[in-house]
């Protein structure tokens, strides 16, 4: 069982990104070979904190420039050579610019890198829609053996940084820029393959991951106001998906809403649609980005846009409702 | 004129590359046989410091082939060196066999990283010459690169980080055998002259005739052994097709497999004893 954030904590607004550099210094104090690896993005993505931690980890921490395919072949060479390497850019250029590095070199040969690029969704806001990344998900989650964690918060992106190191092999980790309320304990350890109950609820199921999760809990704070009992799940890792988690609750609650700051082809949605269509078929809205790009804005702004806010969530969860014949 | 060993050797390389291809039915011949004396000197003229029996020894030198498509000649040559046996290499391109058209690092020894998608070699290789540095190992990497492969930007970003990173541990080659699939290098995109590219990247470059194994040997040795603060790039001068007449400097030796009667004329003409 994950110990939830007190009432005070959640007030508390970091984000995910923040987690990244510390937790490698963490990691590297630890004795774990963890190297960085970047291309011109490092104060960015917060790697820049860990190569000035010390004059060993500056050792450790490899810029490329602006050159993102070698940042993933050199990130490999390093792997091949006993360390655990860790990528960085942002998380357009990081997954989508690469995807053949990724899928030939890292995925191909099993290498230990980490795929673990920042500003990931609509979270780097005003940059637009070249910068908004929304299909990453989708990306990373079709390569053979890549795993894919989407931390909710500081304390689970720590965990999943934390996860990368201790697990053998390529594993995505999306973080964003966009400060957001913390979920767990400071200190958290999740687990891949694993999504969490975070409120309990039997009307409705809502499965959401990274940011979406602030906008489900308060979708479901809203709802409760009408009566409604929402289950709130973080799919912390979107691949492998915890089947067992979801199922069950959507046992229980007979219908299922999916939130995620990504596109709704081949992201959490569809991995959600895919399970319970084959295994535990059930009515199932989604709550995504719909087939296009991004746009410039800021990001609370833009969540209420492209219908990614809790007031979303909740009229999905009333789609799901009336199709389930009880509104 | 007498044949040394190493000549001796590149032939039976040869004959093995002929078999495989014939047999496997599709591959490509050209950019393997173009290789195939390079890949001998590395291996068989005390240039690599490698030992089959402890494929993953820590202070090994490492070979890359960035140019994936060449697996035939980098196959035929492991088996030689003793790193799984000689009857697997007819099993090439075969459902079964761990020989996939492109090396495989999950499935076959001594291949040191899966490639196939040209441009990553050379990345990857600067990757490991920067993690050997961090481990306190002086250890080599030998890379080798396609003449078309250089086309791709990711070869000059990789360039630029190997001469920055001052990894003088780190040895290009290029087999420039001036021909690609859709035919004459500097006809297709020219991306001639890799002598000036190398050196303008902060690169010494030094250039030998890569179908004479004595100095191929000579060469690769210098480049080893040269500590200066600086990548070394070999440009090897070779022949598409390279102990096939047939073959010899014809793109559209490529990607296509001889067919039975071609497979025997070949291995006439490297004089192999059976077909």
């Amino acid at each position: 069982m994950v110990t939830l954030a007190s009432k005070e904590a959640r007030e508390v607004k970091k984000a995910t990104r923040a987690a990244f550099g510390k937790t490698l210094i963490e990691l590297a104090s630890e004795g774990i070979p963890v190297v960085g690896v970047d291309a011109d993005l490092s104060s960015s993505t917060t790697l820049a904190a860990f190569a000035s931690s010390s004059p060993e980890n500056a050792k450790r921490f490899f810029n490329c420039g602006i050159a993102e395919q070698n940042m993933i072949g050199v990130a490999s060479g390093l792997a091949l050579t006993g360390n655990v390497a860790f990528t960085g850019s942002f998380a357009v250029f990081g997954t989508g610019r690469v995807y053949d590095q990724i899928r030939n070199t890292v995925c191909y040969s099993n290498l230990n890198v980490k795929i673990t690029p920042t500003h990931a969704g609509i979270s780097v806001g005003p940059d637009g829609g070249s910068h908004q990344m929304l299909e990453d998900i989708a990306l990373m989650r079709v390569l053979p053996g890549m795993r894919v964690l989407v931390p909710a918060d500081y304390a689970a992106a720590r965990s999943a940084i934390r996860l990368a190191a201790l697990t053998p092999g390529p594993i995505y980790v999306r973080m964003g820029r966009a400060n957001v309320p913390c979920v767990y304990e400071d200190g958290v350890d999740l687990e891949i393959g694993k999504a969490y109950k975070i409120r309990e609820g039997g009307d409705v199921t809502i499965v959401a991951c990274g940011v979406e999760i602030r906008e489900a809990l308060l979708a479901a704070d809203a709802l409760a106001e009408e009566g409604i009992e929402a289950e709130v799940i973080d799919a912390f890792s979107v691949k492998p998906l915890d089947s067992e988690t979801i199922l069950t609750s959507a046992a229980k609650t007979g219908c299922v809403v999916t939130a995620e700051e990504h596109e709704l082809i081949g992201g959490l949605g569809s991995a959600v649609c895919e399970l319970l269509a084959t295994d535990q078929p059930c009515i199932c809205e989604c709550v995504g980005v719909r087939d296009r790009f991004g746009k410039s804005g800021n990001f609370e702004e833009l969540l209420g846009y492209f219908g990614l806010d809790w007031k979303a969530i909740v009229e999905a969860v009333k789609k799901a409702l009336a199709r389930k014949g009880l509104c | 004129m007498e044949r040394s060993d190493l000549e001796i050797i590149a032939n039976d390389i040869r004959i093995q590359i002929i078999r495989m291809l014939t047999e496997a039915g599709s591959g490509h011949p050209g950019g393997s046989l173009s290789c195939t004396d390079i890949l001998t000197a590395l291996y068989f003229g005390g240039v690599l410091d490698y030992d089959a029996a402890d494929p993953d020894r820590a202070d090994r030198d490492r070979f890359i082939l960035s140019k994936g498509h060449a697996a035939p000649a980098l196959y035929a040559v492991l088996a030689k060196a003793g790193y799984f046996p000689e009857e697997d290499l007819m099993g090439l391109r075969k459902l079964g066999s761990s020989l996939q058209g492109h090396p495989d690092s999950n499935r076959v020894p001594g291949v040191e990283v899966s490639t196939g998608s040209l441009g990553q070699g050379l990345s990857i290789a600067s990757g490991i010459c920067a993690g050997l540095r961090l481990a306190g190992l002086t250890s080599n990497v030998f890379v080798l690169l396609g003449d078309g492969e250089c086309q791709e930007g990711q070869v000059w970003e990789a360039a630029m980080f190997a001469a920055h990173q001052k990894l003088d541990n780190l040895v290009a080659i290029v087999d420039h055998n001036g021909l690609q699939i859709d035919g004459d290098i500097r006809l297709v995109c020219n991306p001639e002259d890799f002598d000036e590219k190398f050196k303008a990247f902060g690169w010494d470059v030094l250039s030998v005739d890569g179908h004479n194994i004595d100095e191929l040997v000579r060469v690769l040795n210098q480049a080893k052994n040269q500590k200066a603060g600086k990548p070394i790039a070999i440009i090897a001068d070779t022949v598409k097709g390279k102990g096939v007449s047939f073959m010899e400097n014809q793109a559209s030796w490529h990607g296509k497999a001889p067919d039975a009667e071609q497979g025997a004329q070949a291995l006439a003409e490297l004089g192999a004893e059976r077909a």
